[in-house]
C-alpha cells in the first residue's frame, strides 16, 4: 500500500509541475495575475508531493518490503537499517526520485527566497523549473519507476553492492545531485529573463546566490566522490579523469566561469550575452553527465543497468532543453546589449581570461570524454583516452588561471593601473618565488613542475593574506566587518591554494609499492616502518574478512596498528578490498591487502601520501568561501531597496 | 587606447589562447590515445608492437600461475588466446573464467606485457570491451552453438 501511495504521489506531482509550467510561463507574458500566484505554491506542492514519495521508498526499504522490485535488487535483509536508508538512492530508479527531490526542493527554496523578486519574474523561473520536473517526472515514471512491484515477492533481496556500502555513499549522490540540480535554477532565471527581456544586472544579482549555491554543493560532491574512491574502492588515487569523473567536473569548470561572469554581469552590467550562456551550457552539461552516467554508455560503478531506453529519453530530454534554450537566445539575446566598457587592463578583462580558460579546458575534457564514445557508437573502432591527455591539456590551461587568481582581486573594475596592482603583488611574488624554490629542497626532490605548483600554491595563499590584511588596515574596521561575498571569494581562492599545494605534493613525492610480504617483514613508506604481521579471520553483520595486522612505527618506535580488511559479502562473491590508513594531516600511509600468495605471505599495497588531504581541505575551503558569499546581506535587500537602487541605475545610464 | 585596438586586443587574445589550447589537445590527443584490440586481431597481427594498446576477452579457466607478485594468464575470446604477464596486485573482481580488460604492450615473443589490469565494479558485469571481443570472433567463426555467456 505505502509504495502505491509513492506511486500515485509522483504521478500527481506531473500534474501539478506541468501547471506550473504553463500558467508559470504564459501567465507572466499574459500578465494574468491568478496564473502568476499559482507558481509559488504549486512548487512547495511539489516539493510536498515528491517528499512523501520519497519517504514511501524509504520506508520500504526499512520495512524490507521485498515485493518492490527496487527494494529486493537493492537491499538485503541482513544490511543494517542505515544502509538500508541509504539503499534508497543506492540504485538508479531511487537516485531519479532523489533528484526529484531535490529538483522540487529547489524550486520550493526559489519562491521561499524571492519574496524581493518581482511575480511575473518569480512564475517564469518557477514555470521554466516545472517544465524541468515535468521532463525529469516523465523519465522517471515511463523508465524508471522505484515502486514497480515484484510478483511473487522475494524473500530477500540480492543487497546493496558492497562498494557502496560507506558513509561515502550516504553523502555523496545527494550532494552531487543537490549541485546539479542547483544549476537547474540558475538556468531558469537565464531563461525567464531571455523570455522577459530583461538581462540586467539585477538580474545577475538574483541568480548569483543560486549560482553559488550550486556550485558549492557540485564542488563537495566531486571532492566527497574523490575521497570515496580513495579509501573506499581501494585504488589509492584520488582522481582517474574516468569519463564519470569527468562527466561532473565539466559543469563543475563551467560553473566556476559562470560564478565568474555573473560577478562581472552583476558588477559592471557585461558579459550578459556570455553569462546567460553559461548559465544555459551549465545546466546542460549536468544533463549530459546524467546522461552520460545513467544511459549505461559509460560503464563504471555508477553504471546501475543498461536499459537503452533511458538513454534515449535522457538524450531526448538533453536535446530539447538545450535546442529550445539556445533558439530562445539567439531569438532574444542580441537584444540585450553590451553593458559597461572597460579597459584592457581591468577586473573585467582578467575575468575573461579566466573565463575563457575555463570554458576551452571543460572543451578539452568533454572531447577527451565524448570522442570514444562518439567513435564507438559510429563503429569507429574502441579506444580509450587516457590521463596522460587529460594531464597534458588541463596542467597547462589551469596553470595561467591559477597566476590570475592572485591578480584578479587586486584589479580594478573598468580600467586598472599596473603599479597599483604591482604594489600589492609584490610580496607574494617574492613569498612564491622563496617557498617554491625552498619548499622542494626540504621536501626531498627538486624539480621545476614542483616548484612551480608550490609556488603558485604560496602566490595565491599570500596574496589572499596579504590582500585581506591590508584591506582590514585600509577600511580600518576588524575582519567580519568586511563583505561576506569578499571574505567568500578570498576563503575560496585560499581553498584553491591549500588544494595546489596538496595536488603538488602528493604527485611529487608520493611512494606506491606492491610487495610480496611475509609476516616479520618490514618495508620502509616515506619515513616510516610498516611490519606485516600476519592474517587473521573475522566476522561481520554482512560479510565474513581477513584482517591483516600491521605495525606502523618511526625510527624503531611504534606508533599503532593499521588492519586492512579482505571482505568477501555473503550475497555476493564480490571480494570487497578495505584499505587501512594512519593519517595525520600532513600525511597518509596507506595500506590493503591484495591476496594471499601461499607459506602465509600476501601481496600488499603500501602507500605513502604526502598532503593528500589537503586536496580535499581545500575543497572543503573552496565550498566554504561559497557559502559565506551566499550569506552576504547584498543578497537580502528588500524589494523596496532593490527598485530604488534600479531606478538609480536606470537614471544613471 | 581606442575602444576599436581593444576589441582587437581581446580577439587576438581569445584567438591565441584557442589556437594553443587546440595545440595543445590535437598534440596531446595523438599521444594518448590508447586503442583497443581483441585476441583475434592481436594474433592476426593487427596490433601494434611498440604501442601501448588494451586487451578484451575472458581470463582462461585454469591459466593463471602466479610467481610472487607476477601472474601469468591468458585472456581469449573463444576463437585466439593471448598470454599476459603483470606485476603487481590484480582487481578484487579478477577470476578465471570472467572479464577482464588489460593496457600494455606487446612484445615480440607474442607475450602481452600488461602494466594496468582494469578494476570492475560488479561481478555480473561483463567489461563491454571483453564483450566486444567475444561477439566478434563469435560473428566470424561459423560455428553455431551456444553463444558464450
Amino acid at each position: 500500500m505505502i509504495p502505491e501511495i509513492g506511486h500515485f504521489a509522483i504521478v500527481l506531482t506531473l500534474f501539478v509541475a506541468m501547471a506550473q509550467g504553463i500558467l508559470g510561463t504564459v501567465g507572466a507574458a499574459r500578465g494574468i495575475p491568478a496564473w502568476i500566484a499559482f507558481a509559488r505554491p504549486a512548487a512547495h506542492a511539489q516539493f510536498l508531493l515528491v517528499t512523501v514519495s520519497f519517504l514511501a521508498l524509504v520506508w520500504s526499504f526499512l520495512a524490507k518490503d521485498f515485493s518492490v522490485l527496487y527494494v529486493a535488487q537493492n537491499s538485503n535483509s541482513q544490511l543494517p537499517w542505515f544502509y538500508r536508508m541509504a539503499a534508497t538512492w543506492g540504485g538508479h530508479e531511487g537516485s531519479l526520485l532523489l533528484w526529484l527531490l531535490m529538483q522540487t526542493g529547489w524550486a520550493s527554496a526559489v519562491s521561499l527566497f524571492s519574496k524581493q523578486l518581482p511575480d511575473a519574474m518569480v512564475a517564469r523561473v518557477l514555470g521554466v523549473l516545472g517544465w524541468v520536473t515535468a521532463g525529469f517526472l516523465l523519465f522517471v515514471l515511463f523508465t524508471s519507476n522505484p515502486f514497480e512491484r515484484l510478483v511473487p515477492g522475494a524473500m530477500d533481496g540480492m543487497d546493496l553492492n558492497p562498494l557502496l556500502q560507506d558513509i561515502g555513499l550516504i553523502l555523496h549522490p545527494p550532494l552531487l545531485y543537490m549541485g546539479y540540480v542547483g544549476f537547474s535554477v540558475v538556468f531558469a532565471f537565464a531563461i525567464a529573463a531571455l523570455l522577459a527581456g530583461q538581462l540586467d544586472s539585477t538580474w545577475a544579482r538574483w541568480s548569483r546566490p543560486w549560482a553559488t549555491a550550486a556550485w558549492l554543493f557540485l564542488t563537495l560532491g566531486i571532492a566527497l566522490g574523490s575521497w570515496w574512491a580513495y579509501f573506499e574502492l581501494g585504488w589509492g588515487g584520488w582522481w582517474f579523469w574516468d569519463p564519470v569523473e569527468n562527466s561532473s567536473f565539466v559543469p563543475w569548470l563551467i560553473g566556476t566561469a559562470l560564478i565568474h561572469s555573473l560577478a562581472v554581469t552583476e558588477k559592471r552590467g557585461s558579459f550578459k550575452n556570455w553569462t546567460v550562456l553559461l548559465a544555459i551550457s551549465t545546466f546542460s552539461v549536468s544533463l549530459l553527465g546524467a546522461f552520460l552516467v545513467r544511459s549505461g554508455v559509460l560503464t563504471s560503478v555508477h553504471a546501475f543497468a543498461t536499459d537503452p531506453g533511458r538513454g534515449v529519453f535522457l538524450l531526448t530530454l538533453f536535446g530539447a532543453v538545450v535546442g529550445s534554450s539556445l533558439l530562445l537566445f539567439a531569438l532574444r539575446a542580441p537584444k540585450v546589449g553590451l553593458g559597461g566598457r572597460f579597459a584592457l587592463i581591468s577586473r573585467e578583462s582578467l575575468l575573461l581570461i579566466n573565463n575563457v580558460l575555463l570554458a576551452v579546458a571543460a572543451s578539452a575534457v568533454i572531447l577527451g570524454t565524448l570522442y570514444p564514445l562518439l567513435l564507438d557508437a559510429l563503429g569507429l573502432g574502441k579506444l580509450s583516452v587516457g590521463p596522460p591527455y587529460f594531464n597534458a591539456v588541463f596542467v597547462p590551461l589551469m596553470a595561467p588561471a591559477l597566476l590570475l587568481i592572485a591578480a584578479g582581486p587586486t584589479a580594478n573594475w573598468k580600467s586598472a593601473k599596473i603599479p597599483a596592482m604591482m604594489k600589492q603583488l609584490v610580496h607574494p611574488a617574492w613569498i612564491a618565488v622563496v617557498v617554491g624554490i625552498g619548499a622542494p629542497f626540504l621536501l626531498g626532490r627538486w624539480s621545476a613542475l614542483l616548484a612551480f605548483g608550490i609556488g603558485v600554491s604560496a602566490w595565491i595563499a599570500s596574496a589572499v593574506i596579504i590582500g585581506i590584511v591590508q584591506r582590514v588596515r585600509a577600511t580600518r574596521s576588524g575582519l567580519m566587518a568586511q563583505p561576506r561575498s569578499w571574505l567568500g571569494m578570498h576563503l575560496a581562492h585560499f581553498g584553491i591554494a591549500v588544494f595546489v599545494a596538496g595536488v603538488t605534493v602528493v604527485m611529487g613525492y608520493e611512494s606506491e609499492q606492491d610487495l610480496s610480504m611475509m609476516p616479520g617483514d618490514t618495508v620502509m613508506a616515506g619515513d616510516y616502518e610498516v611490519t606485516f604481521r600476519g592474517v587473521r579471520r573475522a566476522t561481520g553483520p554482512n560479510y565474513e574478512s581477513e584482517v591483516g595486522d600491521f605495525l606502523l612505527s618511526k625510527n624503531g618506535r611504534a606508533i599503532r596498528s593499521l588492519h586492512p580488511e579482505k571482505r568477501a559479502y555473503f550475497s555476493s562473491d564480490m571480494p570487497m578490498t578495505e584499505a587501512a590508513i594512519d593519517a595525520n594531516g600532513l600525511r597518509h600511509v596507506y595500506l590493503s591487502l591484495g591476496e594471499a600468495l601461499g607459506d602465509g605471505a600476501w601481496s600488499v599495497r603500501v602507500y605513502y601520501k604526502p598532503f593528500v588531504d589537503w586536496i580535499w581541505i581545500g575543497c572543503v575551503l573552496m565550498a566554504l568561501g561559497g557559502l559565506l558569499a551566499i550569506s552576504d546581506r547584498r543578497y537580502r535587500l528588500k524589494r523596496r531597496a532593490v527598485r530604488k537602487q534600479r531606478t538609480a541605475e536606470g537614471a544613471g545610464a | 587606447m581606442k575602444k576599436r585596438h581593444k576589441r582587437i586586443a581581446i580577439i587576438a587574445g581569445g584567438l591565441a589562447a584557442v589556437g594553443i589550447a587546440t595545440g595543445l589537445v590535437l598534440n596531446a590527443f595523438q599521444d594518448s590515445l590508447v586503442f583497443f584490440f581483441t585476441p583475434t586481431q592481436v594474433s592476426s597481427g593487427e596490433a601494434p608492437l611498440e604501442r601501448h594498446f588494451r586487451i578484451g576477452g575472458i581470463v582462461q579457466a585454469g591459466s593463471v600461475q602466479r610467481d610472487g607478485l607476477t601472474v601469468q594468464f591468458a585472456v581469449t575470446d573463444n576463437a585466439n588466446t593471448i598470454p599476459v604477464s603483470y606485476t603487481g596486485i590484480l582487481p578484487d573482481l579478477f577470476s578465471e573464467g570472467k572479464g577482464v580488460v588489460a593496457q600494455g604492450q606487446l612484445q615480440g615473443s607474442g607475450l602481452f606485457h600488461a602494466n594496468e589490469v582494469l578494476a570492475k565494479h560488479d561481478e555480473n558485469y561483463m567489461p563491454p570491451e571483453a564483450q566486444h571481443a567475444l561477439d566478434e570472433a563469435n560473428r566470424n567463426t561459423s560455428v553455431r552453438g551456444p553463444k558464450p555467456l
